[in-house]
């Protein structure tokens, strides 16, 4: 499954997108943001704050309840700044 | 096309008389411009603005819709740019047409307020002191939670 990040969350990466391998037990968006933290420091002091983290499944904004199942993309990103 | 994404600048006068020449039997058309601003108090060399377009055009087609069905839209248009931008050049366009005012500008008003909630854009401002992300700001989600 492809991660793709953006803004501010990308630079503290220092990537725009990665592939992995999720175990069975990753289930939902919170599940996935609480095992990308758990083995990247990075990625866990980033989303301190995971209120300010949103996703999007396939093209397609989603809570952080949603399930991943079957997704090919998963995009975490801030808050929108657009307009 | 109805949703343009691009980095080029553009011509707001020049888009607003090409969106207006394909008006037919419309009353009403409103046109709003979001530009870049540097102020002596907040001043920036630049801004870019980074975007998923995949999402972003997908975002903006699927808002443009709700618009067109909620206001009874004869048409609807919306341009945003992403890339380097510079202060006094336009970002966004939103241009409506209705056979009435009220709704060309009500549609204005929430294809705005709308996609500075839901438009994966992020805007990064250069100036005399360094980079900085702009913050998302709680007044935007209030103006999007009134058109709830």
């Amino acid at each position: 499954m492809k991660i793709l990040y953006f803004a501010w969350l990308r630079e503290r990466l220092n990537r725009d997108s990665e592939t992995v391998a999720l175990p069975e037990t990753v289930e939902t968006v919170a599940d996935l943001m609480d095992w990308l933290a758990e083995r990247d420091e990075a990625f866990a002091l980033a989303t301190e704050n995971r209120r300010l983290i949103r996703a999007a499944i396939d093209d397609e904004l989603v809570d952080h309840a949603t399930p991943i199942a079957g997704a090919q993309t998963v995009a975490l990103f801030p808050p929108m700044t657009g307009g | 096309m109805s949703v343009r994404l691009q980095s080029q600048t553009f011509d707001p006068g020049a888009e607003a008389n090409a969106f207006l020449e394909r008006a037919d039997g419309a009353g009403a058309a409103v046109t709003f411009t979001g530009l870049v601003r540097s102020t002596p108090v907040h001043p920036i060399t630049s801004m870019t603005l980074e975007h998923y377009p995949t999402l972003a055009q997908r975002q903006l087609e699927d808002l443009r819709e709700r618009a067109l069905e909620r206001f009874d839209l004869i048409d609807a248009e919306i341009i945003h740019r992403h890339g380097t931008l510079y202060p006094g050049e336009p970002i966004v366009q939103v241009m409506t047409l209705a056979h009435h005012r009220h709704a060309a500008f009500d549609a204005a008003n929430f294809l705005m307020d709308t996609l500075k909630t839901t438009a994966p854009f992020w805007k990064k401002e250069e100036g005399p002191e360094g980079t900085k992300w702009v913050q998302a700001r709680q007044s935007d989600d209030e103006a999007a939670d009134r058109w709830q």
